[in-house]
């Protein structure tokens, strides 16, 4: 039997100034090697709820548990079980890849010589050798997403949180990335993942749960879901569990 | 300490990239010094060793007129150029607005008559007071018509002012040979000489100047003395350009989150910026300072003159720095938007330079502005290399100045933990 990765009991969070909560009550489970998809409309509450996770929000109720560490208040040591990669490109974009790297590996706890060696492994896997030494700032939005993977997996994290990793890229791009997600995974890493990309949520995702105004709604396999709903693809499901209307206007 | 030393990496790799922020560091104290000291200095040399261009106008005929004349060229201060007696004052100032001269003098037609009676009631009044009586001079209240004094409106206040000294004293010399020669000619009854006519009116009392230095050296304080230590104080706290906007760029780019979800404090990063940011604000202290010592002279300009306590320099160097590191990262903390940072940095520094003292010598500040001039960082980094370049002192001469810029730096750095922690960043 697997152990939840991530455990969330309870969940209440209210933005400050906001009299309405964005959750309250909200229970769910990840299990470790699960490549868990969390999708919703905008605005259902899928940033946030990785927020709350990663630590950046602190919640007002509830806890939430990581391999079975409390993270009821942000501490740095839990910090070194999950990586994060967030939606914005969170690095210098004045130094290269390398020297990012070089970076974010030592603020992640390793040492040189690991460091050098990941490095080399990251940027040869996701096809960035070549470019090690350029600046980041000259690069292409798909080399520029390569790299911000590349700083959250650095120091190989139990758990990895990836926040719509894959938005503006090309197709080929797109596929090298899925792919090295599907690698990290086989190797034991526990993927919580959530996209506008329905097409590649069903090809990387095999557990799924939908949020809508801040409530789970579904959450099961994609199969099974699927097949409770009669219907033939991730797209399907969302439009006939959220609706049609417009949620952010 | 490895993190430590990557993230000093990371901020010197980001800051030697940042062009337009190394210029703004390095070439613009350089700009300033070189500008201030060199304006300040011509303003000097005009007064000690140039001459102030004049249009003189005598229309008196009679020997005071040509008597003040040449007490004028005597004080050395003035290029005189002599206008025939009969241009009217319009066409004076209608040369002096075409820059002829900045300062015309009109002598009245009647100047030596005048002063000449003058002379001889005083004389008359002397003597009689004396117990001297006289027949040849009588008492009475004549006036003399003012001479006219025109200057061109760029003059300023206190240059004017000095002006009118050298000419009232030129003035009082006529004046007073006049009477002299009254005064002797009544008792006498003849000519004074000469001789004795230079004797009485030389300047017998010569004016030894002195500063006052700690180290009792009498090296007379020069514009680059005045200047570079004043102008690489304001160059350190512009480093909130560059630094302040470094703090909010991280802190609108993303990185920022990441770096919070890493298992490492914030503050890690903060000292890294301090030392990275310390070691620039000394370099550009030591870079405006080798410019003082060795490129001045070649340009004309007074060497700068280290002060014997080399280590007193160094280490109030490294306090100003670090209180305008502090400062930078202040502003970088509350700002929202580089904009910000720039705009509110610029000009609180413009400010506290102007209320600490280096736009305006912190003793001529009016009492209003003494107590708000003592909060100003800048005044007391001002005053600690005054106290070591001007007034010859050491370290221990500049404690006094050094405890309340520490005090200031405390509560910057007090303010930011407070900036951070509210706004949940560390």
């Amino acid at each position: 039997m697997s152990n939840a990765a991530v455990l969330i009991n309870n969940l209440g969070f209210t933005y400050p100034r906001q009299s309405t909560p964005c959750f309250s009550k909200l229970n769910i489970e990840v299990l470790e090697g699960e490549r868990f998809g969390l999708f919703g409309p905008n605005g259902a509450g899928k940033t946030t709820l990785m927020n709350c996770m990663t630590g950046l929000l602190q919640f007002q109720e509830g806890s939430i548990q990581l391999l079975g560490h409390e993270i009821t208040h942000h501490k740095k040591s839990i910090n070194k079980l999950f990586g994060f990669v967030p939606q914005e490109f969170s690095f210098y974009q004045e130094l290269s890849p390398a020297e990012n790297l070089a970076f974010f590996g030592a603020w992640s706890g390793l040492q040189k010589q690991e460091i050098k060696n990941k490095t080399t492994e990251l940027l040869e896997v996701l096809g960035l050798a070549d470019v090690r030494n350029k600046k980041v700032q000259e690069f292409s939005g798909g080399m520029k997403r390569r790299v911000n993977l590349a700083i959250g997996v650095i120091h190989n994290p139990k758990i990895l949180v990836l926040d719509e990793p894959t938005v503006g890229v090309d197709v080929h791009t797109r596929h090298a990335i899925v792919n090295y997600l599907k690698k990290l995974n086989e190797n034991g890493t526990t993927l919580i993942y959530t996209s506008h990309q329905l097409n590649e949520a069903e090809d990387l995702c095999n557990m799924v749960a939908l949020i809508d105004d801040g409530k789970i709604i579904a959450h099961d396999t994609l199969n099974q879901l699927l097949l409770d709903h009669k219907e033939d693809g991730l797209e399907g499901l969302f439009i006939n569990l959220t609706g049609k209307s417009y949620r952010d206007s | 300490m490895f993190k430590l030393w990557s993230t000093i990496l990371k901020d010197i790799r980001i800051l030697t990239r940042d062009k337009l922020g190394l210029i703004f560091m390095f070439v613009m104290p350089i700009v300033l010094a070189i500008v201030i000291t060199a304006v300040q200095n011509s303003t000097f040399e005009m007064l000690n060793t140039n001459t102030v261009p004049m249009l003189l106008c005598n229309r008196d005929t009679g020997d005071a007129g040509k008597q003040l004349e040449a007490a004028i060229t005597k004080v050395g201060m003035f290029d005189l150029k002599q206008v025939t007696p009969n241009v009217t004052d319009k066409e004076i100032s209608n040369r002096m607005h075409a820059k002829d001269a900045v300062i015309a003098i009109i002598i009245p037609a009647d100047f030596t008559s005048k002063i000449k009676q003058k002379a001889n009631e005083t004389a008359a009044k002397a003597l009689r007071n004396f117990g001297l009586q006289t027949d040849s001079l009588k008492t009475g209240n004549s006036t003399i018509q003012p001479i006219t004094l025109l200057y061109h409106p760029v003059l300023q206040e206190s240059f004017r002012h000095s002006i009118q000294g050298a000419l009232r004293s030129a003035l009082q010399m006529v004046q007073s040979r006049e009477v002299l020669k009254s005064m002797y000619f009544s008792i006498n009854e003849k000519q004074l000489p000469d001789s004795l006519e230079n004797e009485l009116l030389s300047n017998q009392v010569a004016i030894n100047e002195i500063p006052v230095s700690r180290d009792g050296s009498r090296n007379i304080p020069n514009a680059s003395q005045h200047n570079v230590p004043a102008w690489t104080v304001f160059a350190m706290f512009f480093i909130v350009i560059s630094l302040g906007s470094s703090v909010v760029r991280e802190k609108l780019n993303g990185s920022f989150v990441r770096l919070k979800t890493l298992p490492t404090n914030y503050l890690v990063a903060l000292i890294s910026k301090q030392l990275t940011y310390l070691f620039v604000t000394f370099v550009q202290a030591a870079v405006v300072f080798s410019i003082g010592i060795w490129l001045f002279p070649s340009m004309g300009l007074p060497k700068l003159n280290l002060p014997a306590d080399i280590t007193g320099v160094v280490i109030v160097t490294l306090i100003c720095g670090w209180c305008a590191v502090s400062y930078a990262i202040m502003i970088g903390v509350f700002a929202k938007t580089q904009e910000q940072a720039n705009g509110i940095g610029a000009v609180s520094i413009v400010l506290m330079a102007a209320v600490g003292g280096l736009l305006v010598p912190s003793f001529a500040m009016p009492e209003s502005f003494q107590f708000v001039m003592k909060l100003s960082p800048l005044h007391w980094c001002l005053e600690a290399y005054y106290g070591l370049f001007l007034e010859g002192g050491k370290l221990k001469d500049v404690v006094l100045n050094i405890l309340p810029l520490l005090g200031i730096t405390f509560v910057i750095q007090l303010i930011t933990l407070y900036g951070l922690k509210r706004k949940n960043l560390i």
